[in-house]
């Protein structure tokens, strides 16, 4: 008979703490600003090919 | 981190932590970016014509990513290494802090982005460079030579060659016979500052089974090449003026940063060693040489860029 697993003993622990949080606005920031930045670029060179025609 | 997390006992390292973006960041291997990034904007400055500054800035990011790219694809195939060497085990991947898998897709988008922005925004021809120089450095130096050969950083350095190359290319939309010397200059100087540091690193590469060459070599014949590829060097950096490129400014500052460089590179040689060539002094001269390899690429290019500028 297979012995059943106490998984709240073994069960790898999610980083639930302030410090996760933290860690995960610091991404959501830096992913904003990057496509943000994206963005400006993206027009910039847009208008400047167009003034090429 | 494991697949397996639920069958193992617990650890403080299966702790599931979540990687900072500056550890995405560090995937890139910033440290590398500053010479690729200064060394393709030379190329983009010293080249003949004029590129709008929106496009040249977007001509430098494409290279700064392309680079980025470059180094996370090589975190992730050197991941088994990385781990086993003092230098990068705390390296995202190997540290547990960003999945493999992740990493790899991060590269690859990067990759394939930096090119297709290159193209778009900028030129073909440059784009095409960049897509060669990537594929050299991820298939050729990173998967093929690095872990088969002592000669890895020599063929592999052309990858890091590239860059004024590909500055040059934005603007121009070709390569001349100066993009190619910058890139010889950059090619011919990576050995001996590679190998300055692997002198000291010698350890971490052995441990790694990184056939560095003075790990397969050993330490004096690594010194002797040092040598050799810097009396290679110091000439090839004076032929942009021989070639009426640069003025007598460059000549002169390639000339006495030269001087300098190959009185590093005396220094490493004449290091105190028992037999076998081992430094008796943990590898001082090499540590002094590598660091100033980078201070002198710097000043070099820096040099050929205000001369052609301001003359």
């Amino acid at each position: 008979m297979a012995q059943e697993r106490d998984t709240s003993v073994l069960a790898p622990v999610p980083d639930r703490s302030a410090d996760a949080a933290r860690r995960r606005r610091g991404r959501s920031w830096a992913i904003l600003i990057v496509l943000f930045g994206l963005c400006l670029l993206f027009y910039a060179i847009t208008i400047v090919k167009m003034a090429h025609f | 981190m494991t697949e397996e997390g639920v069958m193992l006992p617990f650890s403080a390292a299966d702790m599931t932590v979540e990687a900072d973006y500056r550890d995405w960041i560090a995937l890139l291997k910033p440290r590398v970016l500053t010479l690729v990034v200064f060394t393709g904007m030379i190329g983009l400055i010293v080249a003949p014509g004029h590129l709008n500054w929106v496009l040249a800035f977007t001509a430098i990011l494409c290279i700064t990513v392309a680079a980025g790219a470059c180094g996370a694809i090589n975190m992730w195939y050197d991941r088994d290494i990385d781990a086993v060497m003092r230098r990068t085990r705390n390296r995202p991947i190997p540290a547990g802090r960003i999945e493999p898998g992740p990493a790899l897709g991060f590269g690859v988008t990067l990759a394939v982005g930096s090119v297709l922005l290159m193209g778009l925004a900028v030129n073909i021809p440059a784009a095409l460079i960049l897509a060669l120089s990537i594929c050299f450095y991820v298939f050729v130096y990173t998967v093929w030579l690095k872990r088969r050969t002592p000669q890895n950083i020599v063929i592999g350095g052309a990858a890091g060659a590239f860059p004024p190359v590909i500055g040059w290319a934005a603007v121009t939309g070709s390569v001349d016979l100066i993009p190619l010397v910058l890139f010889g200059i950059v090619f011919i100087w990576t050995p001996p500052h590679f190998w300055s540091l692997a002198l000291w690193a010698n350890d971490d590469y052995r441990r790694a089974g990184v056939p560095m060459l003075p790990v397969v070599a050993g330490a004096r014949e690594t010194r002797r090449q040092i040598l050799l590829y810097s009396l290679l060097l110091v000439p090839l950096t004076l032929v942009p003026f021989g070639m009426g490129f640069s003025g007598t400014p460059y000549g002169i500052a390639a000339g006495i940063l030269g001087a300098v460089f190959l009185q590093r590179v005396y220094g490493v040689m004449t290091d105190r060693q028992d037999e076998a060539g081992v430094s008796l002094t943990g590898d001082l001269p090499a540590k002094r040489a590598f660091k100033y390899s980078v201070l002198y690429l710097f000043l070099l290019f820096g040099a050929l860029a205000v001369d052609r500028v301001v003359w």
